[in-house]
């Protein structure tokens, strides 16, 4: 068997940083994103880098790192509020941004994963989104067509792994990583933990290892928080 | 007096029912989850991937991996699942959740919602709200009668772009509560805030709509 398993972020990356690549980040907001994996994405150096995310990070982590040093050049989102950086180029016109609908995003992911080209959805129909976009009827009401995203590599954090890139994630740090893994020509998984063969329950992977071509283990998770809300302890 | 903000949280809080899965929007609808009745059983969806959400954690429960849409860090309860953001917008965009309170820059008479963009100045883009009203059974907007200059917020046309087309089931603003009852009918004013007069909403309101009090 091919050995997933990588000594770190910068050699998970190795061969696969060229420029003008297609990038996926999982994550919403700061919750569930690969840092790891963004921080020597950041160090290799890649430029004009379109990346497919839910957010943008905020100015000094996630995402937010790589619009810094201008890796990126185009940015399809659904919601990019907790960034000052990417105001600042997006108003400058050095940025070029594409919204997608949250739920038409992940979708969209899901579909390019699945191997389908295009799907119908009345999520934004008689908006901007539906501008220039296929119109159809199915049942007296209108639907537009969106198209699958695939990218040349998807970058998800999980919280545990096996050797055979079989992934668990955790709470809410799920969300866009089990749908973008799926949707990379290399996926590449960091971890929290990395568990031995037989380890994991087989009925509970929440992504197959056949979606993972390359794994690490992070060390010294920052997890950072970006509004911490608490109650009084009773 | 017009409504304040936890009123006008507490009158739309009053259209949930037993059962329902709710998902509310981030700024003033959150504050509906501090009034669901003690008599009913209602499961909040939050749109990064939850069913069940709980009460914001003592400092000692707070947890990274779980946050709410609005970024809040939240708990969970007995009943709570985890899904991908494939499946929540499944649930949502499918039909699967009865009701969504969110907020609004402009609601028009025919229905139509803005609530995301002001052309010209930043845009931080729609997150999940076009998924919600295009997919959820029923649409509540929580909003000031009117913007900081006094203008109406309920027009014959929204001005700004659009979140959703013909989408809205009712509106509480500080003012009072118009309903239609359908996406054909005209909106009722239903309900007035205390002390506030027929003529007060119609000189605030630019949409037109029936009095049904």
């Amino acid at each position: 068997m091919a050995d997933k398993v990588y000594a770190n972020a910068a050699a998970a990356l190795e061969g696969l940083t060229v420029d003008g690549i297609t990038v996926m980040a999982g994550g919403f907001g700061l919750c569930g994103i690969p840092e790891k994996l963004i921080a020597a994405l950041r160090d290799s150096g890649a430029k004009d880098l379109t990346c497919i995310s839910n957010n943008a990070g905020v100015d000094d982590f996630g995402l937010g790192l790589l619009l810094r040093t201008r890796q990126i050049k185009k940015m399809i989102s659904s919601y990019v509020g907790e960034n000052k950086e990417f105001e600042r180029q997006y108003l400058g016109g050095e940025l070029e941004l594409e919204f997608n609908p949250q739920g038409t995003l992940a979708e969209r992911c899901r579909a390019g994963g699945a191997g389908i080209p295009g799907f119908y959805t009345k999520t934004g129909v008689g908006t901007l989104v539906a501008e220039g976009k296929e119109h159809k009827e199915f049942g007296g009401e209108t639907y537009i067509l969106e198209t699958g995203l695939v990218a040349d590599v998807a970058l998800v954090k999980a919280w545990k792994a096996d050797p055979y890139g079989n992934l668990v994630y955790r709470k809410t740090a799920q969300n866009f990583n089990s749908v973008m893994a799926t949707a990379g020509k290399v996926t590449i998984a960091e971890v929290e933990e990395l568990v031995g063969p037989g380890e994991l329950d087989p009925d509970r992977i929440d992504t197959p290892g056949i979606f993972v071509q390359r794994l690490i283990v992070g060390q010294g998770y920052e997890k950072r928080i970006e509004q911490r809300t608490v109650r009084e302890a009773a | 007096m017009p409504w304040t903000r936890d009123q006008m949280a507490e009158r739309a809080a009053k259209e949930l029912q037993d059962g329902f899965y709710v998902n509310l929007g981030i700024g003033m609808p959150t504050l509906v989850a501090n009034h669901i009745g003690e008599d009913i059983d209602v499961t909040l969806q939050s749109e990064n991937g939850m069913l069940g959400m709980g009460p914001f954690p003592t400092e000692d429960e707070v947890d990274a991996d779980l946050i709410n849409a609005g970024k809040q860090t939240i708990t969970e309860l007995k009943r709570t699942s985890y899904f991908s953001s494939a499946d929540s917008f499944g649930m949502i965009r499918g039909g699967h959740i009865d009701l969504s309170v969110l907020g609004a820059m402009e609601v028009a008479e025919n229905g139509d919602i803005a609530n995301w963009m002001i052309p010209g100045k930043m845009v931080k883009g729609m997150g999940g709200a076009m998924d919600l009203v295009a997919g959820v059974k029923r649409i509540i907007v929580l909003m000031d009668h009117t913007n900081k200059a006094g203008e109406s917020k309920f027009l014959k046309a929204c001005s700004l772009p659009l979140t959703g087309k013909n989408v809205v089931d009712m509106i509480v603003s500080d003012l009072g509560v118009f309903r239609r009852l359908d996406h054909d009918s005209p909106f009722q004013l239903i309900e007035l805030a205390p002390g506030v007069t027929e003529e007060e909403v119609r000189s605030k309101t630019e949409a037109h709509y029936e009095v049904a009090l």
